[in-house]
């Protein structure tokens, strides 16, 4: 049940996409969540779905699994949408008891779904076809002259990929645990709230003692290989630009080009 | 007759490039009053198999029955089919939660509906039957020793009062001296209650010396369905399944290969001693 989730995971596979230097998948994924907010008329949307069709295609991931992942974010952007539906003012076109929807609310919502989706569909990408390793070692390098402000990059990257790492441990756990329960007869899915609600202890006192034994187990692992911070730490494999990157950054800089262009030229958005 | 498996496939991660088969074409039968061991190298199955029986997987391909009745047909009652079928999974013991040992193996029967005097009366029993002392009821299971919580944790599954006990590797990380405790109180239970009773497990030497039947599995489907006797008696192939033999037998082997005239058929530290014994005599 819980192994859908596939948000923060990696999806091992042998794709141009995959190969990529994780600093430009970040500045992509950045660049692309940017320009998703700069350029939101239909044009906009447009060169966005189509630019994420391609890179989701380049990944060789099947769009199933992708879309998989989204399940658990449907709620939020139903909550989005719901909102925006009903609350924008303008144009009243149908009026429901105290609910009233405006052209402005559904063309809000509209956009407002699209754009979720696609902001998530772009972040999985990078999290689905970067390590957890090379992802902290991109973030790392490129937030690099934030050492000189005494701002403790390593370890936040260090946090940040940890925490990444404990995403699907955890969820094996929850499932595991969960499995235990029923099998002893607990009930998680009928019920009031009050009563779905107190099914979840069983649930949730478990979990949290697996994740303290599991973060005192990896602290122990840590403490006995000698980590110690970022200090004089030297990599195995040092991240270097080659060919393919400087294309995906030339690529990157086109589809800008053509952004601004079309904008500034024909005055489309 | 008790559980059927009917040709029965399960696949993980189906819709993915890396699914996989974790059983394959599975017919299996196994009958009440048994005490089979499952054993199998990591990832043969073994697991997987297990939580067929209770429903809590579903198979890809085939139909596992309970009593007759396919349990994953529309409507069959599961949390009934659960209380019946007991299943300790791995390392029970990190799904303790309650505040006390008691509380905790009330917590199966109170979920099936029983009042709680019956539930009381049934923790009571469990935990007679794996032999946790009273002194112990109200104090937190997370005070407990590693061997003591999983009893605790047995017990917790026992309470619903199970026809088939599935017991998943019920050793994992226990010391020699609570392997044996854990393992002779399994079969006192046997003794006592007469259930059906499945061990899991990747150590020859746990279930040997106490099963009647064992089942091989190796990546996904039965290798070997036989007593134990027969069983070791392929010991080679056994072998590069990754399987080892209790070593008791291993040491039979080997005085054969050196010329004694010994039977290589012990599979306990008592047999070959006898069997070692009546040679000397000779």
């Amino acid at each position: 049940m819980l192994r859908d989730i596939t948000i923060g995971q990696y999806y091992q596979e042998d794709s141009v996409i995959h190969r990529l230097d994780p600093r430009v998948k970040l500045a992509g994924t950045v660049l692309y969540i940017v320009l998703l907010f700069a350029f939101e008329g239909i044009f906009g949307y447009i060169m966005a779905a189509l630019a994420l069709f391609i890179v989701v295609k380049l990944t060789r991931i099947p769009f199933k699994y992708m879309i998989r992942g989204l399940k658990p974010v449907v709620m939020i952007l139903m909550i989005t949408v719901f909102f925006n539906l009903f609350l924008t003012p303008g144009q009243v076109l149908v009026v429901l008891w105290k609910l009233t929807i405006t052209k402005e609310g559904i063309i809000i919502a509209g956009k407002m779904a699209i754009r979720l989706c696609l902001l998530i569909i772009s972040a999985s990408v990078m999290t689905l076809t970067t390590t957890p390793n090379q992802l902290t070692d991109g973030l790392e390098k490129s937030m690099g002259f934030l050492n000189k402000a005494k701002v403790p990059v390593h370890e936040i990257s260090m946090m940040m990929s940890i925490a990444l790492r404990f995403i699907p441990i955890l969820l094996e756990e929850t499932d595991k645990i969960m499995k235990a329960q029923i099998a002893r007869g607990a009930d998680f899915e009928t019920g009031g709230l009050i009563k779905r609600a107190k099914a979840l202890v069983p649930l949730l006192v478990p979990l949290f003692i697996a994740a303290f034994r599991r973060a005192n187990d990896l602290a122990m692992a840590m403490e006995a290989r000698c980590y110690r911070g970022g200090d004089g730490r030297t990599k195995m494999k040092p991240l270097i630009y080659k060919k393919e990157d400087r294309i995906a950054y030339a690529i990157m800089m086109g589809y800008i080009l053509i952004l601004l262009i079309a904008r500034v030229v024909c005055g489309l958005r | 007759m008790s559980i059927i498996f009917n040709h029965v496939n399960y696949i993980y991660d189906a819709d993915t490039k890396h699914s996989s088969y974790a059983l394959k074409d599975i017919n299996l039968q196994i009958n009440k009053g048994e005490f089979i061991g499952i054993i199998g190298h990591t990832g043969s199955g073994k697991s997987t198999l297990t939580q067929l029986m209770n429903a809590l997987l579903k198979p890809t391909d085939g139909e596992v029955y309970f009593e007759g009745v396919d349990i994953n047909s529309n409507g069959y009652n599961k949390k009934e089919l659960r209380s019946r079928v007991g299943l300790v999974f791995q390392y029970p013991e990190h799904q303790l939660f309650e505040a006390d040992v008691f509380s905790d193996v009330c917590y199966g029967p109170k979920n099936l509906g029983l009042s709680k005097k019956e539930a009381e009366l049934r923790a009571f029993e469990a935990l007679r039957l794996v032999g946790m002392d009273n002194e112990y009821y109200y104090q937190s299971p997370f005070d407990l020793s590693g061997g003591q919580k999983r009893r605790v944790a047995i017990a917790g599954v026992l309470a619903m009062k199970p026809e088939v006990l599935i017991l998943d590797e019920p050793t994992a990380g226990l010391d020699p001296k609570g392997r044996d405790e854990i393992l002779d109180q399994i079969t006192r239970l046997k003794k006592e209650t007469g259930i059906t009773i499945i061990l899991v497990s990747h150590s020859m030497e746990d279930v040997a010396k106490y099963v009647d039947r064992l089942i091989v599995m190796n990546q996904g489907q039965i290798m070997y369905d036989d007593t134990p006797r027969e069983v070791f008696k392929h010991a080679e192939s056994l072998q590069e399944s990754g399987l080892a033999l209790p070593r008791v037998t291993y040491i039979m082997h080997e005085l054969k290969k050196l010329g004694v005239p010994v039977d290589t058929k012990a599979i306990t530290v008592e047999e070959a001693a006898m069997e070692i014994a009546s040679l000397l005599r000779k």
